[in-house]
């Protein structure tokens, strides 16, 4: 078939932010498809709390303070996180570093955190099917934590090595925005297992 | 002029037609030996191979669905045992729809989106070959499971507490429940990739109503994956865990409740039968334009049915369960949404009779199977109609009635279009035509046997014999359908064979094809048969709905890309502008790698919960690898 050239499209950049790249739209399509991992799982969560009148089930409530302590800490990381997202928007390499720095500082310190809180839940995954749908949900989270933890270290080393190529900056701002997702994610989840119980 | 400012890296502009495709097969091409096959990420050669496993699993499970026929088609055989018929047919109905159903649809959307939307390859290349190794490893499991006789026996909906450690205390069902997450994991990367292939790798100017009607169709399938799946491995998980470590969601006398993997599974089973359905809609549009010779009758009508159809479907679950004894109005709003699901298939059933009454239709093989398709279609959706309402239900519920509607809908509604896509797009793929002669051979053989085969348990099913049941005494009546039913059975599966010999026959002995022997329409058939590596030499530009009949005399095409690494267009969601030239996945081990560690981690778990936490560092490893940017081109400069 013969072919007439029409455009020329040698002047388009060779990556961009946002919507205008595809991993940001990969991050989208994980995010949606676990968003309703989550939503599945919440809904398991209160068809078994409607068909138990005593709940939760022969336990306390967890305690309150290491998901509280969580709740602020991933509230405030929103300022880090969105000062990197920033510096990567502005190619700054420098704050962009110390960005990925903090950031995986703040992720191991919420890993740590989630240990306290497994802990303190009161009731053990075996105790009752209470016990087994909030491990659950806290483990589905606890994975996602720590998966995006290990990418923001990966991503951390990786911009400090030869690899810091412009559009790497692009993967930076898709690890931000990922992290809002871990964030957001765990609002409802907080008011669920924490508060839910307590009514 | 093709030395910009930013870098003098090499253009395809200054090259002329020869040079750029010699150059751009040697960019795209996938190494040479048995290291490069395992490091391929080209979206075709990954697509054939899902193809063909998916295949390979519908001839299993329909060796098993011989043997099921063969020990029904008398009175009181002996030639299975009661156990080994649990074990049968849960492996074929597992194996039907996790190892075939589902994955040869995505397996077709992975060779042929790409193509249709006139990209180089699909989004996320590595992750594409990622998902076929666990799609293999996950069947290859199951498999070796079944013939060391660890396979499920539960029913391939595992109900508990049947499935349970207190009724089943083998690993039968854990094999099932960890094959469950093997095939999801694979179905959701490809559901992602075809998403993000669709949003953002679209040919500049193909407009959201420029969009073939098949792609159309895996965009809809995509989403229903994303939402449904999640649930059957919530699912799942829980009930593996139960299992291994004694968690308690379906145990009644701590706080759990059976009833809940009923409304998990069938969150999902329902939808899954749409998952499968509605790619074969957009088969059955695209075979049926090409055939008729006119584009399809009611474009917007027939994507605004998908999209409805795909809403819809997330409605209806309950209706699997009217017996459990659910509330009465629930049931009420239930029949009424199951039976209002049959108004957008009845939309596009008519919008393809209208194409066909139009058009000048050439009944070639592949317009066969899609008018087999529609008559069976029709007949399944009627008894569909039939079981959605309750008291038919409590009358038919678990006997054999059920079985003819869902092999009806299943079978009619996407093995029929399948076998019409491979008669239309082998072509495509293997550079060579089928046999047209044995394709009606084909066509007739499984038209009339199907019918034979599936139609009578409409009638045993009325007359009173329940499904799962591995054999039946003389006076109950049952034998002379049950008898009819297994020979065409064996007519069906006869079919199946002619369509192999055609197959292989025809890679050899076939009539070249040409770029397109169908005359049809949309970008695929824009380049060679089989096509090249980097699949287009110069990414065509999209100016109508069916781009190849309305510009048959030159494609207009776009310039400007790299000719020395490779790079891929990015487009914007609606309008598809030009927006952006990313770099597209070298090949590379680390898909297979990490598919590895992950079936070490997945199948370990089963026998020991150390395993997750020996299993994950290989995993991390493994990912870490993955994604270190070493070997890109860019990465080298
Ligand atoms: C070669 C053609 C086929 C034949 C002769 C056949 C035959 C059968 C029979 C006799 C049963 C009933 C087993 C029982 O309840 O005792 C069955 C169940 C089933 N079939 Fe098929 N089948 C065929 C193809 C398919 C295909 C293509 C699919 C899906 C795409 C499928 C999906 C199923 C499912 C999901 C079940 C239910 C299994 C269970 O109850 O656990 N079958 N089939
Ligand atoms: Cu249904």
């Amino acid at each position: 078939m013969r072919q007439t050239i029409v455009r020329n499209v040698a002047e388009l950049p060779t990556y961009g932010y946002g919507p205008r790249s595809g991993p940001w739209w990969g991050a989208m399509g994980f995010m949606a498809l676990e968003g309703m991992g989550f939503a599945i799982a919440v809904g398991t969560y209160l068809y078994l709390y409607a068909i138990d009148p005593n709940w939760p089930i022969g336990a306390a409530p967890p305690d309150l303070w290491p998901g509280t302590t969580e709740a602020v800490v991933y509230l405030l990381s929103i300022i880090p996180n969105e000062i990197t997202n920033r510096a990567a928007y502005r190619q700054d390499l420098a704050k962009v570093r110390t960005g990925l720095v903090v950031m995986s500082l703040i992720g191991i310190a919420l890993l740590v955190l989630r240990g306290f809180e497994f802990a303190h839940l009161n009731t053990r995954w075996d105790n009752s099917a209470y016990g087994s749908i909030v491990w659950l949900i806290l483990g589905l989270h606890t994975t996602h934590l720590a998966t995006d933890v290990g990418d923001t270290v990966v991503l951390a080393v990786l911009m400090f090595t030869r690899h810091a190529k412009p559009r790497r900056f692009s993967d930076v701002t898709d690890n931000v925005f990922y992290w809002n997702f871990v964030v957001l994610a765990w609002l409802p989840l907080y008011a669920l297992l924490d508060w839910v119980p307590r009514l | 002029m093709s030395v910009t400012a930013e870098s003098n890296e090499l253009r395809d502009d200054v090259l002329n037609g020869l040079q750029l495709s010699g150059q751009l097969e040697r960019v795209w091409r996938t190494p040479s030996g048995l290291v490069g096959a395992l490091m391929s990420v080209d979206h075709k050669i990954v697509g054939r191979r899902y193809i063909l496993t998916a295949f390979a699993f519908l001839l299993l499970g329909g060796i098993l669905a011989m043997l099921m026929r063969v020990q029904l088609a008398g009175p009181e055989q002996t030639f299975l045992s009661a156990d080994k018929y649990n074990q049968i047919f849960t492996m074929h109905g597992s194996t039907m729809m996790f190892l075939f159903a589902v994955p040869v649809m995505e397996a077709f959307a992975v060779y042929l989106v790409p193509l249709m939307v006139g990209t180089r390859n699909i989004a996320f290349p590595r992750l594409n070959a990622f998902s076929y190794w666990m799609f293999l490893f996950g069947g290859c499991f199951l498999w070796i499971s079944f013939l060391f006789n660890v396979g499920p026996d539960v029913g391939w909906f595992s109900y508990v507490p049947l499935s349970s450690l207190q009724f089943t205390p083998t690993k039968r069902a854990d094999v099932w429940a960890q094959m469950i997450t093997f095939t999801e994991v694979a179905a959701l990367a490809v559901a992602v990739e075809i998403v993000v292939t669709v949003f953002k790798l679209r040919a500049p100017g193909m407009t959201l109503d420029r969009i073939p009607l098949f792609v159309w169709a895996m965009l809809v399938t995509s989403f229903l994956v994303m939402f449904a799946m999640p649930s059957i491995m919530v699912a799942s998980t829980s009930l593996i865990l139960d299992r291994l470590v004694n968690t308690r969601f379906y145990d009644a006398s701590s706080g759990g409740h059976p009833l809940l993997w009923q409304h998990l599974f069938w969150f999902f089973g329902h939808p899954e039968v749409y998952i499968i359905f509605i790619p074969g809609t957009g088969m059955a549009s695209t075979i049926l334009a090409t055939f008729a010779r006119r584009p399809v009758i009611g474009y917007p009508v027939v994507i605004l049915s998908l999209i409805g159809t795909g809403f819809l479907s997330f409605g209806l679950w309950v209706h699997h369960m009217f017996v459990t004894g659910l509330p009465q109005l629930g049931a009420g709003l239930f029949t009424a949404s199951s039976m209002l699901i049959a108004v957008p298939s009845g939309l596009q059933i008519f919008c393809w009779l209208a194409t066909l009454w139009d058009g000048r239709p050439v009944y070639r093989t592949p317009l066969l199977f899609v008018i087999g398709f529609i008559v069976i279609f029709v007949i399944g959706g009627l008894s569909g109609v039939m079981v959605a309402s309750v008291p038919i239900d409590t009358q038919v519920h678990d006997t054999y009635f059920v079985v003819a509607h869902f092999h009806y809908v299943l079978i009619g509604g996407a093995v029929f279009p399948l076998i019409g896509a491979v008669y239309y797009w082998f072509p495509k793929i293997a550079g060579r035509m089928l046999s047209e002669r044995l394709g009606r051979w084909n066509f007739w053989l499984a038209f009339i046997g199907f019918n034979v085969a599936f139609f009578p348990m409409h009638f045993l099913g009325l007359i009173g014999m329940p499904r799962r049941v591995y054999t039946y005494t003389a006076d109950m009546d049952w034998a002379h359908l049950n008898l009819l039913s297994s020979i065409g059975a064996f007519v069906f599966a006869l079919s199946f064979a002619l369509l192999l010999v055609n197959v292989v026959y025809s890679l050899r002995k076939g009539a070249l094809a040409g770029d397109n022997p169908w005359n049809g329409s949309t970008l695929e058939w824009a380049t060679s048969s089989p096509p090249p590596p980097q699949n287009f030499d110069r990414i065509p530009v999209v100016k109508h709905r069916d781009p190849l009949w309305a510009d048959s005399e030159s494609l207009p095409v776009i310039a400007g890309l790299s000719a020395e690494r490779r790079e891929v267009l990015l487009t914007s969601l609606a309008e598809a502008e030009p927006q952006t030239r990313e770099a597209s996945s070298e090949p590379s081990i680390w898909p297979l790698l990490t598919a590895i560690a992950t079936t070490v981690f997945f199948i370990g778990s089963i026998f020991t919960p150390w395993a997750v936490l020996w299993g994950t560092p290989p995993m991390a490893v493994t990912l870490i690898g993955w994604f270190w940017p070493s070997g890109s081109k860019e990465d080298e400069e």
